[in-house]
């Protein structure tokens, strides 16, 4: 539920299979894909977005570590609910753009939807 | 103000190699009476000239799937420049297909900066398909002089297994290898999302 006229914070949690990791926000090498979270947040509006505190890993093909995210992660979202939003039941949409290697391989960039329901309340 | 919070959960997902419990699959050169014919393409490359790989036949051709962002693919390219150097008297070509999405934007530079001494052609959804849907990257294809895929690589692979298949299909050796196994097959697995709490 959002109060209007408050600021909402959200957590959304991914999880990677073992063995897989993926490119942090800010990735180390200009060629390579950042994690990248986006919403269409109407009828609230994106504050900031916090990315989890990345990991330093050293892989078989990078002479030096890459900034990466494993396993399971959480990504904050907080949203000003206007005070003139109006009350009652609305989805929040989103896209997630990550791409997922492992230490021989890489997948191609994939894009997800995500969604979270809310509630605006006066 | 108020905090209130509320999470969502979003799984990522990523590839299950099925029918092979090693990650990195080792692709023997098939017996000749295995080998299909690699199908055949007509691409532009960096220099707007067409690239049809049916123009190589005769010769033994690698063909590697590529990206810039993919780091794998990375440590790979140098050793095919080699291969490119030392075999180009031998009828050796490599040819490169990158699937970055951004096209030439991304590849020229790179390809400049590298000195990348082989064919780079911007790869296509139904170059992909062509060829099994190439998801994972690398992706390397041995085609032999009948224009057949003698071998296929996925994921990073030594330089020394390069260069043995290089010399036995340059020199029109049939392997007798055994333990590999022929294929692995690569499924992207996409876990819907489970829903807000």
């Amino acid at each position: 539920m959002a109060k209007a006229g408050a600021v909402v914070s959200t957590k959304l949690v991914a999880q990677l299979r073992s063995g897989y990791h993926c490119n942090s926000d800010k990735p180390s090498d200009e060629y390579l894909i950042p994690l990248k979270l986006t919403w269409t947040a109407a009828p609230l509006e994106v504050g900031e977005i916090v990315y989890p505190q990345p990991q330093m890993e050293k892989y078989t093909f990078s002479e030096k570590p890459l900034s990466v995210y494993t396993g399971d992660f959480e990504i904050v979202t907080k949203f000003k609910v206007p005070a003139s939003a109006p009350p009652g039941p609305a989805v929040l949409t989103g896209k997630l753009r990550y791409q997922a290697c492992t230490d021989r391989m890489c997948l191609p960039p994939k894009t997800v939807d995500v969604s979270l329901p809310i509630t605006v309340v006066k | 103000m108020s905090l209130l919070r509320s999470s969502a959960i979003v799984i990522l997902g990523c590839a299950a190699f099925t029918g092979c419990s090693n990650s990195n699959v080792r692709a023997a050169v098939k017996p000749e009476k295995e080998r299909k014919l690699a199908p055949d393409f007509s691409l532009k490359d960096s220099s707007g000239k067409t690239v049809k790989l049916s123009e190589y036949r005769g010769k033994v051709v690698l063909l590697n799937f590529w990206a810039t962002w993919c780091g794998p693919c990375k440590i790979e390219i140098p050793w095919f420049i080699d291969f490119q150097q030392q075999y180009k008297d031998r009828d050796l070509v490599v040819l490169g297909i990158s699937m970055d999405e951004d096209g030439w934007t991304s590849v020229k530079p790179y390809v400049e900066q590298k000195k990348i001494n082989y064919r780079v052609a911007i790869g296509t959804e139904e170059l992909s398909t062509l060829y099994g849907g190439v998801d994972a990257l690398p992706t390397t294809f041995m085609i032999d002089r009948a224009g057949r895929i003698a071998s296929t690589h996925l994921g990073l692979v030594s330089k020394s297994e390069y260069q043995t298949e290089i010399q036995d299909l340059l020199d029109g050796k049939e392997l007798k290898r055994s333990g590999a196994l022929s294929s692995g097959r690569l499924a992207f697995i996409q876990l819907p999302f489970i829903g807000a709490r």
